[in-house]
This record gives C-alpha cells, sequence and structure tokens, in this order.
C-alpha cells in the first residue's frame, strides 16, 4: 500500500510529473514487495561494485611482486572487498528477498512495520554509499584520512542500525502475521529462515553498534589508546566481516534451498522439525559474533585452535569447545539439508506406477548452488582456525568469504527467479537461467578455490607475495571473478529485460508450488491476497491440489 | 489460481508488543556488547597492577545510587498508565506518563550530574574515552525514552485512547531500561 498520492496538477500534466510521481510513490512505498526490490536491486549493484574492487584485487595480485596501485592504497582495497561483500552484497540481497517474499509466504497483506523496513533500507543504503565515499578517500580500516575515518566508522553504524531495524520488522512479522491456522510449525522453511535470520540481526548488529561506539569516540576524541585509533578497527569490529559470523547472512539462502527441495521433487518434507533444527544450528554464528571479540585475543582470526601437543587436556578442551560450537554446528545444520535433499531425492513411483520426475527450475538450480558455495565456505572456514595448518593470516580466510559471500548472492539469484512471477508478474525461462546458473558457479569456484589452494601455499594475505609458483592460482582467481562479473552483469540485463520487456505473462502457480504465495495471482496485489486464506497444513496448495486430484478421479471413475 | 479458504477475522496480533520486546533486546545487546568489551579493558589494566580508574577521579555515589533507585520508580509509572488505560481512565493515564517523562528528565539531568563531579577528560585515556561513550549511549537511550514517554502523554492527550499498546511498548522500554542501568552501575560505578 503506498501512502502518497499523486498531484493532478503535477502527475497528470506531462510525462516528468507523472515520471516523479511514480518515483515519489515507488521511494515512499509502504507496499513491502517494493521495499524489498528496492533493496535487491540496490544489492545487485553493490555486488557489480564488488565484484569490480575483486577484479582490481585478482588484477594486483596476478604480479605479486609489482604493484599496479599505490601500496598505501592496498588497505583500502581490501576493506572495501570486506565491505562490499557482507555489507554491499550478502545483507542487502537476503534482506530484500525476505523483505519482498516473507508476507506472501505467512499469508499476511503486508509486512510488520513497513516504514521502519523502508527506514532501513535507507539506513543501509546512506552508510553504504558514505562508506565507499570514506574508502576511497583513506578512511576505513587503517586509514589515514582521520576524518575519513571517523565517517566510515559513522556509515557503518548506520548501516548497522538499519539492519537491526529490518531484523525487527522480520523476526516481528513472522510472529504476528501469520496466516490463520499457521502455527509456527507450519510456517514455510524460507520465512522461517529469515525469523533466525531476523533475531540474528537483533543480537549482532547492536553490538556491533557499540563497538562502533567505543572506536568512533576514541577516534574522534584524540585519546586512541583503548582501541589503537584506525588500526583497532579491524581488531574490535573486523569480526563482522568474517566467518562464521557471516553464516547467519547465508540463513536464508539456505531456507530458501529447504523451500525448493520439495517443490523440486515432488514430495512432501518429512520431519520438518529436523529441518527447521537445522536451520537453528547455522543461527548459532549469531552467538559467535556477539562473544568472539570478548573471547578470544585475535579476534579477526576467530577461534583458534591448535592441535599439536604440549598442552593439557583441559586447555585443550577449552580451545575445542568454542572452535566446535562456533563453526562445527552451523556445518552440521547445512549438512542437515543436504542430508534432506539426498532423502528427498530418492526416487519414487506415483500411484500409477510411473517415476516422479524432478522439477528442476532455474530457481532451485541457483538455489542449489548458491547452498554448495555457502557449504563449501563454512567448510573453509572450520579449518582456517586450526593453528597447526598455518592458514590463519593467509588468503585462505578471504576465500571462505568470497565462498559465502557469493553463494549468498547465487542463491538470492535463485530467489529472484523463483519469485519473479510473484514480484514482477513474468517468469524467467528455465533456458536463460541456466547457463547463467552455471557460468556463476564456476566463477565462484575459480575466483575462491584457488585461494584455498594459496592458503596451503601460505600466500599471504595482502596483496604482495614472493613466491613466483603462486602466479598461476592467483591468474585462475582473475578468471574466476571475470566470469562472476560476466554471470551478474548478465542476470541483471535478463532480469530487467523479462521485467520490461512486455506484460505480465505468469501464470499464478508456474513450478506447482506448495504454499500459499502461489494461492495469489501473478504478480501479487499490493494488499497479497484478496481473502486470506486459512491454512490446515505445512503445505495447503499442495493439500488443495491432492484433493482436486482425487475429486477428478471420482468422477472420472463414476463416469 | 488454486482457491483456498478463507480464513477467519485474524486475531489481534499485538505487533508493537512483539517489536518492542525486539527492541528492548537489541538495547541489551548493545550496552551488554559494550560493557562486555569494558570489563575486558578494565581486566588486562587490573591485571597489570594499574588503577583503572584514572587517579583524583572519583565516583559520585549519591547521584549514581539515586538513578539506581530512579528506575523502579520509573517503571511503576509506566505500568501504572497501562493499568489506568485498561480503564479507560484518561486522567491518571496522561499523569503517569507526565510522571515517567518528568523522572526520566531527572535522570538525564543526574547523569549529566555526575559527568560534571567526575570531571573525566574524554581524551584523556583508555578510561576516558570509554567512559564516555558507554555513558553517552546511555543518555541517548535515555532521550530517546523521554521522547517516547512525551510522545505517548500527548497522543492520549489528542484523543487516540484505544490504542493503548504504544503504552505497553513504553514500559517494556522503561524495564529494559532498568536492566541496562542496574550493569552499568554495577559494572562502571560500584566495581570501579
Amino acid at each position: 500500500m503506498t501512502t502518497i498520492d499523486s498531484s493532478p496538477d503535477v502527475a497528470g500534466d506531462s510525462a516528468i510529473g507523472r515520471l516523479l510521481a511514480a518515483d515519489a510513490a515507488w521511494l515512499t512505498s509502504s507496499d513491502h514487495k517494493k521495499i524489498g526490490r528496492m533493496f535487491i536491486g540496490a544489492g545487485l549493484l553493490g555486488l557489480l561494485a564488488t565484484i569490480i574492487v575483486n577484479l582490481v584485487i585478482a588484477i594486483e595480485r596476478v604480479d605479486g611482486g609489482s604493484a599496479a596501485l599505490d601500496t598505501d592504497s592496498w588497505t583500502q582495497l581490501l576493506g572495501s572487498q570486506r565491505v562490499g561483500l557482507v555489507f554491499g552484497t550478502a545483507l542487502p540481497l537476503v534482506a530484500g528477498l525476505a523483505i519482498a517474499v516473507v508476507p506472501l509466504q505467512l499469508g499476511a497483506r503486508a509486512l510488520a512495520f513497513p516504514r521502519l523496513a523502508a527506514a532501513g533500507m535507507y539506513m543501509w543504503l546512506g552508510g553504504f554509499v558514505l562508506s565507499i565515499i570514506s574508502l576511497a578517500d583513506n578512511g576505513g580500516f587503517g586509514g589515514g584520512n582521520s576524518d575519513m575515518v571517523d565517517l566510515f566508522l559513522a556509515a557503518q553504524g548506520l548501516m548497522a542500525l538499519g539492519f537491526t531495524a529490518v531484523g525487527i520488522c522480520l523476526a516481528t512479522s513472522v510472529l504476528t502475521t501469520r496466516a490463520p491456522g499457521m502455527t509456527m510449525r507450519r510456517v514455510p522453511f524460507f520465512a522461517f529462515s529469515a525469523f533466525v535470520f531476523g533475531i540474528g540481526l537483533v543480537l549482532v548488529m547492536p553490538v556491533l553498534i557499540g563497538a562502533l561506539i567505543y572506536l568512533f569516540v576514541d577516534h574522534r576524541s584524540g585519546a586512541r589508546e583503548a582501541f589503537g585509533g584506525n588500526q583497532g578497527i579491524a581488531t574490535w569490529a573486523g569480526w563482522i566481516f568474517t566467518q562464521p559470523t557471516t553464516f547467519l547472512f547465508a540463513i536464508p539462502v539456505l531456507g530458501l534451498f529447504a523451500e525448493l527441495l520439495p517443490v523440486t521433487f515432488r514430495k512432501r518434507t518429512p520431519m520438518r522439525g529436523i529441518v527447521f533444527a537445522g536451520l537453528g544450528l547455522v543461527g548459532v554464528s549469531a552467538l559467535a559474533a556477539v562473544t568472539q571479540q570478548l573471547r578470544f585475543d585475535v579476534p579477526w582470526n576467530g577461534s583458534q585452535l591448535y592441535i599439536g601437543d604440549g598442552d593439557d587436556v583441559s586447555t585443550k578442551l577449552g580451545d575445542v569447545a568454542p572452535w566446535a560450537f562456533f563453526h562445527l554446528l552451523p556445518v552440521l545444520g547445512a549438512g542437515i539439508l543436504f542430508l534432506m535433499m539426498l532423502f528427498l531425492a530418492k526416487p519414487t513411483k506415483d500411484e500409477d506406477g510411473n517415476s516422479v520426475l524432478p522439477n528442476a527450475t532455474g530457481g532451485f538450480l541457483f538455489a542449489f548452488f548458491g547452498f554448495g558455495m555457502v557449504f563449501v565456505g563454512m567448510l573453509g572456514s572450520a579449518i582456517e582456525p586450526i593453528v597447526d595448518l598455518g592458514l590463519i593470516d593467509t588468503v585462505f580466510g578471504e576465500a571462505s568469504l568470497v565462498y559465502v559471500a557469493y553463494g549468498v548472492a547465487l542463491g538470492v539469484l535463485g530467489g529472484i527467479v523463483y519469485w519473479a512471477p510473484k514480484l514482477w508478474g513474468h517468469a524467467i525461462e528455465m533456458k536463460k537461467v541456466a547457463p547463467l546458473a552455471l557460468l556463476g558457479v564456476a566463477g565462484t569456484v575459480l575466483a575462491a578455490f584457488p585461494q584455498y589452494i594459496a592458503g596451503f601455499l601460505d600466500q599471504p594475505s595482502g596483496l604482495a607475495y614472493d613466491d613466483g609458483d603462486l602466479q598461476i592460482w592467483n591468474i585462475l582467481t582473475l578468471v574466476g571473478q571475470a566470469m562472476m562479473a560476466l554471470a551478474v552483469l548478465a542476470f541483471v540485463g535478463l532480469l530487467v529485460s523479462t521485467v520490461l520487456g512486455s506484460d505480465s505473462d505468469a501464470v499464478d502457480d508456474p513450478w506447482d508450488g506448495q504454499t500459499i504465495e502461489w494461492a495469489t495471482t501473478s504478480p501479487a496485489p499490493t494488499d497479497n491476497f484478496v481473502d486470506v486464506p486459512a491454512v490446515t497444513s505445512a503445505e495447503p496448495l499442495l493439500d488443495l491440489k491432492t484433493a482436486n486430484d482425487s475429486t477428478d478421479n471420482a468422477k472420472e471413475s463414476a463416469s | 489460481m488454486e482457491a483456498l479458504a478463507a480464513g477467519p477475522a485474524p486475531a489481534p496480533r499485538n505487533q508493537l508488543t512483539v517489536a518492542s520486546v525486539f527492541a528492548a533486546v537489541a538495547m541489551i545487546m548493545l550496552t551488554g556488547g559494550m560493557l562486555g568489551v569494558w570489563a575486558v579493558k578494565r581486566s588486562a589494566v587490573v591485571d597489570a597492577g594499574e588503577s583503572w580508574l584514572p587517579s583524583g577521579v572519583t565516583v559520585p555515589e549519591v547521584p549514581t545510587n539515586v538513578i539506581l533507585i530512579a528506575f523502579p520508580a520509573l517503571c511503576s509509572f509506566a505500568q501504572w498508565a497501562v493499568w489506568a488505560s485498561k480503564r479507560n481512565d484518561k486522567a491518571n493515564t496522561v499523569f503517569a506518563l507526565g510522571t515517567s517523562a518528568f523522572v526520566a528528565l531527572l535522570i538525564v539531568n543526574a547523569q549529566a550530574f555526575v559527568w560534571n563531579q567526575m570531571g573525566v577528560v574524554v581524551a584523556d585515556g583508555e578510561y576516558g574515552s570509554m567512559f564516555y561513550a558507554l555513558t553517552g549511549t546511555f543518555m541517548a537511550l535515555m532521550v530517546v525514552g523521554l521522547l517516547l514517554s512525551l510522545v505517548s502523554m500527548f497522543r492520549y492527550l489528542a484523543g487516540r485512547t484505544r490504542d493503548r499498546e504504544i503504552l505497553i511498548a513504553h514500559a517494556i522500554f522503561w524495564y529494559a531500561m532498568t536492566a541496562v542501568y542496574t550493569a552499568i552501575w554495577f559494572l562502571v560505578y560500584v566495581t570501579k
């Protein structure tokens, strides 16, 4: 629902007036679908900007011995990469998709506090733009321009405040706007994952804001003792850009994957509680985020684990327990989803004895690849803190962040393809999506996996290195980043051309969905549903289809 | 389009109440995280055999304790407003909200007095910047609460007497602030 009425004097007389009125209606809209789509659009731009930064880094690393850029700007470049992957890519994309889709899945007419969500989006956008400005002018981590460092800290705080607001809206929506009959156990997996994500934001972002306030006052006042001024930013606020904190931002992608499994394999998900538990286990990463800055001497490296001998059992347990808690539980959660996929993929036959073929959609393809990339990133981040492997302070950690962030991006692209009929009234064709999904996953693997290898070969986390044998891995990374850029650019082009290309052409339920968003029209109307539907199971639409099929069969038998 | 049966009218959803609980959690996480860092920094200094509180600085116990005592009173007034509004008692509701705002203003004044009495310099070492960051955040939250009390009161005065959820949210805010200040009081003013 939009609250802006366009004046006939302005809107009706000229094309410019109508355009301005339409823009104003979009920018001030309280329709969750519009807010979500604006978030996604800005997030896609952030993703492209981040890939460009990654490309520059990769080019710079091709020859580790010489620098094309001024070496003073390396810190800002690497800082831009971290900020871009987390605040420019992963967070806005998942937040946008969740805002756009969750109320539809819940059978709600609106998001709870849509204006707060819109304010959160604008706070993020403002903070992100200010971050770019500050990083470009020698601010950010270890920046030399004092004012720009202050601006960077304030911008991070603004973004964190915005995502706190988004988290409150999402969590409140799931708790209070569900359709009649939709108990928490019947909530669709994606909406549940958005709930876990929202609570995680409420828990994590305020802790980041607190750290940023300390850093800001310490730096701005000129004291610069407690936190080491600009050098302390990475130590005290850097945990938001590292694993396992970033797993929290991947939870909606895991929820999307779980959501698409039963639709793809045309079955009901058995033991839904286990899937909920799996998504909740990944949410443990929120605890890692809010505690690791206190628990460990070197928070940037997360929970370090030393396997070698020399320590007594209690010391060893003291190391292993937080490592296992923060790194292995999220892996276990994602592993549960993988096992569920294998379970659902088991071939079955229908009542007539015919094999039930999977309904592989473009959305599932992207979501599957996105899940896989996040999972590989999780595995990498689990072994990174093992001191014996010598991966700390190498490019290995950066690679696992790239895996997670690009995995999140691929997953969200899957969500866009899957829910495009509801959001834009257009279905994006599988034959156009599939090559892009393959290009995206190949790009992600090439952009990150060579860095895993280079990490084992002790390439340091900066831009320079001495060992010439490392060059091949950095060239492969450059190729991967270029492929990812191509995939995202092509996807954006495909999305824009599909949305603007013709009138609405999507049927209401193109993927044979099971949840109630597929019971409304495509595109979904402003208030989502003409009548708020009653829900009697976790798959209400599947129930209806099964009942209709039974009725049709009975009629055929009778005739 | 598959036609699902229309459901009954949804029950009252208490959205503002639920959201205010999340906001309260966020406030507690904010100050909890800051107090955690405070404890780590203090511990490091004390373990090194030095004094965390700068020499010459004393904590004025009277105003800090008065603030602590004022918070339960503030919660009582906020809860009084909820109680009175459920009984459509406009006079009591407005009076309770006004009193809440007044006590919040007194706390703001008392915190400013604490700053003045302690005379800590913000740029003077670790303690200074951390002390003002922490208590400044507390003051910012107090100002938000004060505005919330005033807005709630003026909304009620303007005739929006059936909109009671904001009063519940208002009370939740002050309960959370009581927890926040109790932790600050213990760690900053008592433990020193």
